[in-house]
């Protein structure tokens, strides 16, 4: 028989506000355990919390840019469990009234994931265990997340896999979240079924937790979807249960039944005010809201960027800020992309590194170096040259390009005439009608003036002399 | 002459007739010699050395504050950084905090000295003090009966001269009802008039504070200071707040009072004649008195025990011994193991009950009542709403009762929640309401006039509360104050 897979998500985001949710604690991961902790993010007996607007503004942003109903009236409430992660052990989340209701993320095939809903809720501690006994770490506490819950519309891996890069994606452009598995700043939980594709009933559902990688989520719902379809041709049952991905078998293996739910208890937070978002608020976060990747991709093409590059631009929106403020006013933004996908793409290796985009060349020396294409006091492979250079070895780019500047004070005819007749064998092969023998003369003249003659001028005194 | 004892004190201070370290350890020694268990912490040492400072400011000439250098205490559910804080739970029994209470934090601004915390019910949960880890405090009018509760401590240190006044917390009755069985003023405010940031809370949408007094004069002093906005608390209101002290003396002719009758069901005859008598008194001065039914605060009882201790419920799941307080320090089998037997052995009966009701209620399968509670809230603020179309305050007992003996309520704990049957609609609208001394039943024990307006009306409560007390004062302090001359 064949099956379909059933999958849907729920994604958490840690917002990028300068502070906790509830208290003026800085927000900043990697910082040494409990460092950024007060009385109220510890639960300290009496304290209260203050809602972060800003963290309603940031999770209304995600909410404008996947299609939701941003909901006028909206309410915080108690979820309440045992942790000692969680100082108050109830975390402060929202239930009945989200922020933000419906929405979809549109998949490059066209097809709609459809979002249930975003809410906003603060973020757990973490537990840490060490030799001498388990610590519980609170800088994490109350760190404003939101969880954006789509509805089981995901089909495959590979959907998924686009799914999240593609909210991912939303988070950095929208300047809400870094937006990093491996920092945890986003994190999914994947519920997956499977169900006879000739069937409309839905199959039991397995959550899978703990997945710290795109990849690695994609691999776990092959795996399901592989040990589910298996089940269920042996005639054995799925049982609804949290399993966790291991890493080094590539399985997904159990971790707890939902036979014991937990009873969550949910009810209005009595120490918060309702969320209310007015007309005038919610069309000031419109006017702030960052350009999005679709939107900056299109005019690049505009400004004759090939497809390949735009799309590999866009990809990083470290790197599509950083073009964006060199090609302003620039002359040459083809010229500028292939700087980027080329030499800077290829000194920073690893894909985190191209996310990060840190790099000693700046935007102002791009934009120089620009210029000088422009007016043709530079060739593009030597403009590509010195920003390897100056990137490998930390040169400032602005000394370092002087050597590799156009030079007209070179007698070129005289060059020229000298390379002719040395290469007579050459000559000989261009009048034959092989065209790319010029290509090698013109080569062998900008060797002898260290590339610094410009290639165009030297292909028409060949042409003339020949 | 003034009822004061602010204002008088204050002057005994200016005009050097006692200096403040005297005044102080009048106040501490009184304490030590007191048998009605109405302190939990005394804070001798920082008592006297802020008196000291105070001294000095007087012996150089330099103006001191109408707070300044007064001595009171503090019901021991705020907050204040590195004086214990114990709720009266063995839970918080060596708890030391590290941050102060706005409500502390602004009287200490003030230049007031705590003499220390009072004694209260076990988080706040109780009517009579006799929930408290540190024992049940004794009524300073018949040391037989209880103080009330649960700012029992505090009511109990105003009422016997230890203290010159005192904060307390109301969610449910907890000012009003004590001061009443110790014959002395308890305000609870508007809700959202005075910050609750460091009030360890019972129920957060019912919780108030509010000051425990010898004069209604007193009481207006110390909302004054205390009623501002407070960006710490969400729910503390930004709307601008009207100086009540300006209002005490305002002509309350005209004055439409209610009397709901069905507040007077199962009170004591002598009760009933002292408030009907009060009554009388503002018909004197030229009020419109009314006795109405008001079939819609009976809910309010039901209400108060669904939400209130739903909220509590959850209130009390960050007592569970990993971060501070108790912890249970005996082999355990894992985490959850350990919160089980801290929670276990350091929350009293009381407490036990109403995380077992609260989460009960919040429960999938019982959520309906949680919800119906709720829409019926609305409905008794909306009644609510509708009398103060027709009445400008509503009077009724602040008890049906005076104070009644230890174990009144044993084996029996509805019994003593219905105690409380008079104060809790005020919480449950958020509307400011006063206990004001109204007289003595035959035997000696005080009787409490309740004075209930609509919500931010707090300053014609003041008003009306002290026409009345201005012609029949009858506060007394037990054991009497020395240094008054």
């Amino acid at each position: 028989m064949k099956y379909d897979l059933v999958c849907g998500m729920e994604t958490h985001i840690e917002l990028s506000t300068l502070s906790k949710l509830f208290c003026k604690c800085r927000v900043n991961f990697g910082d040494s355990p409990n460092e950024n902790c007060c009385p109220i993010c510890i639960g300290a007996p009496g304290t209260l919390p203050i809602l972060n607007k800003q963290a309603v503004r940031y999770a209304i942003r995600m909410g404008l840019a996947l299609n939701c109903k941003i909901n006028s009236f909206s309410k915080m409430e108690r979820k309440c469990y045992f942790y000692p992660d969680l100082s108050k052990n109830f975390q402060t989340s929202q239930n009945d009234l989200p922020l933000c209701s419906g929405g979809f993320v549109q998949l490059e095939s066209g097809k709609k994931i459809r979002i249930n809903h975003i809410h906003i809720e603060e973020d757990a501690g973490k537990i840490k265990r060490h030799s001498d006994g388990i610590y519980v770490d609170y800088n994490r506490g109350g760190v404003p997340l939101i969880e954006i819950v789509s509805e089981p519309d995901i089909s495959s891996a590979d959907e998924a896999q686009e799914y999240i890069e593609k909210l991912q994606l939303f988070a950095r452009y929208l300047k809400i979240s870094s937006a990093r598995m491996q920092e945890g700043s986003i994190r999914c939980d994947v519920n997956v079924s499977v169900k006879p594709s000739n069937s409309n009933e839905l199959g039991t559902r397995v959550e899978i937790k703990n997945m710290n990688s795109i990849s690695f989520i994609s691999k776990a719902i092959a795996y399901e979807y592989e040990r589910q379809s298996d089940a269920l041709e042996g005639g054995l049952p799925i049982e609804q249960e949290t399993r966790r991905f291991n890493e080094a078998s590539g399985m997904t293996e159990s971790m707890r039944n939902k036979e014991n739910a937990s009873e969550y208890c949910y009810f209005p937070e009595p120490d918060l005010l309702s969320i209310c978002v007015t007309e005038k608020e919610l069309d000031d976060i419109k006017k702030e809201m960052p350009k999005l990747f679709s939107e900056r991709y299109d005019y690049y093409l505009n400004l004759g960027i090939s497809e390949k590059f735009a799309r590999l631009i866009i990809k990083y929106v470290n790197v599509s800020d950083y073009f964006d403020e060199v090609i302003r006013d620039c002359k040459v933004p083809d010229k500028i992309a292939s700087i980027i996908v080329g030499p800077i793409f290829s000194y920073l290796k690893t894909e985190v590194e191209k996310e990060k985009f840190d790099i000693s060349v700046s935007t102002d020396d791009l934009k120089y170096l620009g210029n000088l294409i422009s007016e043709d006091k530079i060739s593009n492979s030597n403009a590509q040259k010195v920003v390897s250079k100056c990137l490998e070895n930390g040169f400032d780019l602005k000394e370092e390009v002087k050597n590799f500047i156009s030079d007209d004070s070179f007698d070129l005819e005289k060059i020229c005439k000298d390379v002719l007749s040395q290469n007579t064998e050459a000559v000989k092969d261009y009048k034959n009608g092989k065209e790319k023998a010029i290509q090698a003369l013109v080569g062998k003249v900008m060797a002898q003036t260290k590339g610094r003659a410009n290639p165009e001028k030297i292909l028409s005194i060949m042409k003339s002399l020949i | 002459m003034s009822r004061s004892l602010i204002l008088k004190t204050h002057k005994a201070l200016v005009s050097k007739k006692v200096s403040c370290l005297e005044l102080v350890n009048w106040y501490l020694s009184e304490i030590k010699k007191s048998d009605l268990n109405a302190f939990i912490t005394v804070t001798e040492e920082s008592a006297i050395e802020s008196a000291k400072k105070v001294d000095d400011k007087i012996r150089n000439g330099e103006k001191i504050g109408i707070l300044e250098g007064i001595p009171m205490s503090l019901k021991d559910n705020f907050s204040t950084k590195g004086i214990r804080t114990t709720c009266a739970s063995k839970m918080l029994e060596n708890y030391y905090p590290v941050y102060d209470s706005t409500v502390y934090d602004v009287l200490k601004k003030a230049g007031c000295i705590l003499l220390g915390k009072a004694n209260l019910d076990e988080f706040a949960m109780g009517s009579s003090n006799e929930t408290s880890y540190f024992g049940p405090v004794k009524n300073p009018h018949d040391k037989t009966r209880v103080a009330g509760g649960s700012s029992g401590g505090a009511c109990a240190s105003v009422a016997s001269g230890l203290a010159t006044f005192s904060i307390g917390s109301d969610t449910g009755g907890s000012i009003r009802q004590p001061a009443s069985f110790c014959g002395i003023v308890g305000f609870k405010p508007t809700y959202g008039a005075i910050s609750r940031y460091g009030l360890i809370p019972l129920a957060s949408s019912l919780d108030c504070v509010g000051p425990l007094t010898i004069s209604v004069e007193d009481a207006s002093i110390l909302f004054d200071l205390l009623s501002f906005y407070d960006p710490k608390d969400e729910r503390c209101s930004p709307i601008k707040r009207k100086p009540t002290l300006n209002c005490l003396e305002n002509e309350i002719k005209g004055l439409k009072i209610g009397v709901p009758t069905n507040c007077f069901y199962g009170s004591d005859e002598e009760t009933y004649n002292a408030v009907e008598n009060a009554v009388k008194f503002y018909e004197k001065l030229g009020a419109s008195v009314s006795f109405f039914e008001f079939p819609e605060l009976d809910l309010s009882m039901p209400i108060y025990c669904v939400l209130g201790r739903a909220e509590t419920a959850s209130n009390m799941s960050r007592f569970d011994g990993i971060r501070y307080g108790y912890k249970y320090d005996g082999p355990y089998k894992d985490i959850d193991d350990l919160m089980t037997r801290t929670r276990s052995i350091a929350f009293g009966e009381e407490v036990k009950r109403r995380i077992l009701v609260g989460s009960y209620v919040l429960s999938a399968g019982h959520k309906a009542l949680y919800k119906k509670s709720l829409n019926l809230r609305n409905m008794v603020i909306d009644s609510f709403n509708k009398r103060f179309t027709e009445f400008d305050v509503l009077m009724m007992p602040a008890s049906p009762t005076t104070a009644f003996g230890f174990n009144y309520a044993e084996g029996d704990p509805l019994k003593m929640q219905l105690a409380d049957i008079c104060v809790v609609p005020a919480n449950i609208a958020g509307l400011p309401a006063i206990s004001v001394p109204c007289g003595y039943d035959s035997n000696n024990l005080p009787i409490g006039l309740q004075i209930l307006g609509k919500q931010w009306s707090d300053d014609l409560i003041f008003n009306v509360a002290n026409v009345y007390e201005k012609e029949n004062f009858c506060a007394k302090i037990i054991g009497g104050v020395q240094y008054e001359v």
